[in-house]
């Protein structure tokens, strides 16, 4: 019991204030990518033949957050003349195409539907399904749930069975061996509902587009509304985003 | 012994020495490797492969050394798991990869539910028009009293997709079936005919709290195909990198074995505290869990004064919590009383099993291949050895818990002698044609394993995967054996296995 109170007075209270103070990552971190409009064609063109991601367009310069696993290798290669990664974590959207981006996303707030937030603005119950991707963005959605970032303060919390749920989280490239499981977990949710794809796998397929044992895109299977890239996406992009979007 | 060559950790092999052996001979040599009798030696890699327009098989075996063989497969062979369990999941996937079909097997089922890469007819009779797991005969035990409790793919959590069966008297588990093929998205295949550019971004992506151990692997073996030097502070920062990734996983864990037997305190502060060491990742690589940090020749980040006063900052803070943390989890009666003589495996089983890691560990088997095939700079630095090992939930604990402090302690050690890293540029990748080259690492969950074979133009032919998981598994199965069915939760976080590093 002791060590219970002497343990407890060491951790103290470690609960972010985000989103209601501003939060700084470490410098190295990987975030919202910021498009050089003025780089030369020839080293757009180099950064995007190198993309192991195909997420560069070569004629226009936008990055497809969408299949963007944040590498760093056009950074690296054009030594910041094409692009530089921010530190900024607030990067998701709710349409597809605003992914497609030279780094100036719309607010994601004005995106929202309204009826969601007057739904689920209060309460928010989720399911999560993994698809078929590598874990890190369970586990990256998981530490959501420990004392830095407590979830559950927001009235969002994930839970076990569908039927409690107000709509499904997904991760992964949804592997064929799993599209039949999130067809019939996502018709155990009841109506009205909501669809977040989670993770460059869930929105293109991510490290794994091209096989042929994956669907690749969420899309193509149900209709989806929240859009949260990254590979993982960082828990705070995230946190931002359901709060942005149901709050 | 004469059949196999004896070769080192990621030694670059012409095919053409391989030993190219009849089946018998062949069926032989690795009964007799592997047999209490013999070198008691265990599998590194053991698959099928495609050359010109036959197939043939390859198996990597160790005993305190690597070596290697070869045969030409045949269609139907007599199965080596009818005398060794050893060889069950290996021959149940090549049956799966390649149509060979290993005749007496005790337990030919499905791996991972896929059709075969040559066109074979189905060894499962699947013709996959539906879902997995298809013609999947579940072991079942008959009796008016025995009750069958099936979970999953989705489970009740934030976790990754599989199904189990457990075969119940009453709470008590006679079997626990494990069936797995969810999250099985074809890695083997891309890895083969993907171009260069993207093999780092899926080796990252096989098991992502194995990032690094993943890349590694894949580094280091396209290395020795291109043939790269890695300075040693490249090499430094690798180790580092590694060593952070199991300090986070087993922290995470120990606080979820710690929820998992309702004392919620240290789930609280280790959830946290694994999250300051993801962090620290961060800082090294700019991405939680080490990605765009290791890449064939070197690293992309140094670890320069700023970055080395930030992780030994951070490490003088974390590391009385950590201990103040494991202690409140180790004098805890309750805790202790949930943990002892839960999930036992035995050391004969894990022997015939093969288990690596720390679940291996914890059963008296002290296999760690950074001390016996050490890569990067290991094999300078001090080893741990564990003595708790008598096969449950707690020696898997304990074993995790002195893990934790032994990596924390190297990572002090490296920080404190810095040295200079090498600068990094992509290389342009040219392979060394009709090579073999395998790669073992330990990631935190065990001996974590790529072969590559190449063609005669250096394409890759083959490249096979192999994640710890692969092997423990079957001991987590073994582990509820006679348990109750409520300790099943207990018992699987204390392996805590993957699902998609076995499903690929």
């Amino acid at each position: 019991m002791l060590k219970v109170i002497k343990n407890r007075l060491e951790q103290g209270y470690r609960t972010t204030k985000y989103p209601k103070q501003p939060i700084t990552l470490y410098e190295r971190f990987r975030g919202l990518p910021e498009v050089n409009r003025n780089c030369s064609a020839e080293i757009i063109r180099r950064c995007a033949d190198a993309c192991p991601q195909a997420a560069i367009n070569s004629e226009t310069g936008q990055i497809d957050l969408g299949r963007c696993v944040f590498c760093g290798l056009c950074e690296t290669l054009s030594a910041g003349e094409f692009v530089r990664f921010s530190q900024g974590f607030e990067m998701a959207a709710a349409v597809r195409d605003d992914l497609i981006t030279y780094g100036d996303l719309p607010s994601l707030a004005d995106h929202s539907q309204k009826h969601f937030k007057k739904l689920f603005g209060r309460s928010l119950q989720l399911r999560l399904i993994s698809a078929g991707g590598c874990n890190a963005c369970e586990a990256d959605i998981n530490v959501l749930n420990t004392p830095f970032f407590d979830l559950s303060r927001f009235g969002i919390q994930y839970v076990a069975s569908p039927r409690h749920a107000d709509g499904i989280h997904v991760t992964g490239p949804i592997s064929k061996n799993m599209c039949q499981a999130v067809l019939t977990t996502y018709a155990a949710v009841p109506s009205p509902k909501v669809v977040i794809a989670s993770g460059a796998c869930a929105i293109s397929g991510g490290p794994f587009y091209g096989s042929d044992e994956i669907v690749g895109d969420l899309n193509q299977l149900l209709p989806v509304d929240l859009y949260i890239p990254g590979c993982p996406p960082h828990p705070l992009t995230t946190l931002h985003a359901l709060l942005n979007y149901f709050k | 012994m004469a059949e196999l060559l004896p070769i080192k950790n990621n030694e670059l092999i012409l095919r053409s020495d391989i030993p190219d052996l009849k089946f018998d001979d062949f069926r032989e040599a690795l009964l007799d490797f592997t047999s209490e009798a013999g070198q008691a030696g265990q599998i590194v890699q053991f698959f099928a492969y495609p050359d010109q327009d036959d197939l043939k098989l390859l198996a990597v075996l160790r005993s305190d050394k690597l070596y290697v063989a070869g045969c030409d497969a045949p269609a139907k062979f007599a199965s080596l798991t009818a005398e060794s369990e050893k060889f069950n999941l290996f021959e149940r996937e090549m049956a799966e990869q390649y149509g060979l079909e290993p005749e007496g097997h005790p337990w030919l089922k499905m791996v991972r539910y896929h059709a075969n890469y040559v066109g074979k007819p189905d060894i499962f009779g699947n013709d996959y028009s539906s879902a997995i797991p298809g013609n999947y005969p579940y072991f079942k035990v008959d009796g008016e009293v025995v009750h069958e409790v099936a979970v999953g793919p989705v489970h009740a959590g934030i976790i990754e997709p599989g199904h189990f069966r457990f075969q119940c008297l009453g709470e008590r588990v006679l079997n626990l079936e494990i069936q797995h093929g969810y999250q099985h998205r074809g890695v083997e295949k891309l890895l083969q005919t993907v171009p260069f550019k993207r093999l780092p971004i899926l080796a990252e992506t096989i098991a992502g709290d194995t990032t690094i151990a993943h890349t590694l692997c894949q580094a280091q073996a396209l290395e020795s195909l291109i043939g790269l030097e890695v300075d040693a502070g490249s090499s430094r920062v690798r180790v580092i990198a590694l060593e952070l990734e199991r300090i986070a996983n087993h922290i995470g864990d120990l606080g979820a074995m710690s929820l998992d037997v309702a004392f919620a305190p240290p789930a609280a502060y280790f959830g946290r505290i694994r999250g300051e060491y993801l962090n620290l990742s961060q800082i090294v690589s700019g991405n939680r869990f080490g990605r765009g940090l290791i890449r064939p020749g070197g690293v992309t980040k140094v670890i320069g004064s700023e970055q080395r006063d930030l992780l030994l900052a951070k490490f003088a803070e974390l590391t009385p919590e950590v201990e103040h943390v494991n202690d409140l989890i180790f004098s805890a009666p309750s805790v202790l009383a949930r943990f002892e003589n839960t999930g036992t495996v035995s050391h004969a089983d894990a022997v015939k099993l093969g288990l690596v890691g720390y679940v291996g560990r914890a059963c008296g088997l002290p296999y760690d291949s950074r001390v016996t095939f050490p890569t990067e700079i290991y094999g300078e630095l001090p080893a741990n050895s564990n003595h708790v090992t008598d096969g449950d939930v707690c020696s898997r604990a304990v074993v995790r818990r002195e893990e934790i402090m032994h990596s924390i302690a190297l990572i002090n050690t490296l920080l404190a002698n810095p040295e200079a890293v090498g600068s990094y540029l992509p290389v342009h990748f040219e392979l060394a044609p009709r090579a073999m080259v395998v790669s073992l690492n330990e990631g935190w969950r065990g001996e974590t394993s790529h072969c590559l074979l190449t063609d005669a133009t250096g394409q890759i032919l083959r490249y096979k995967v192999k994640d710890p998981s692969f092997h423990n598994w079957p001991g987590l199965a073994l582990a509820l054996r006679d348990e109750g069915i409520s300790d099943f939760p207990i018992c699987n976080k204390s392996f805590n296995l993957s699902y998609c590093g076995f499903d690929l």
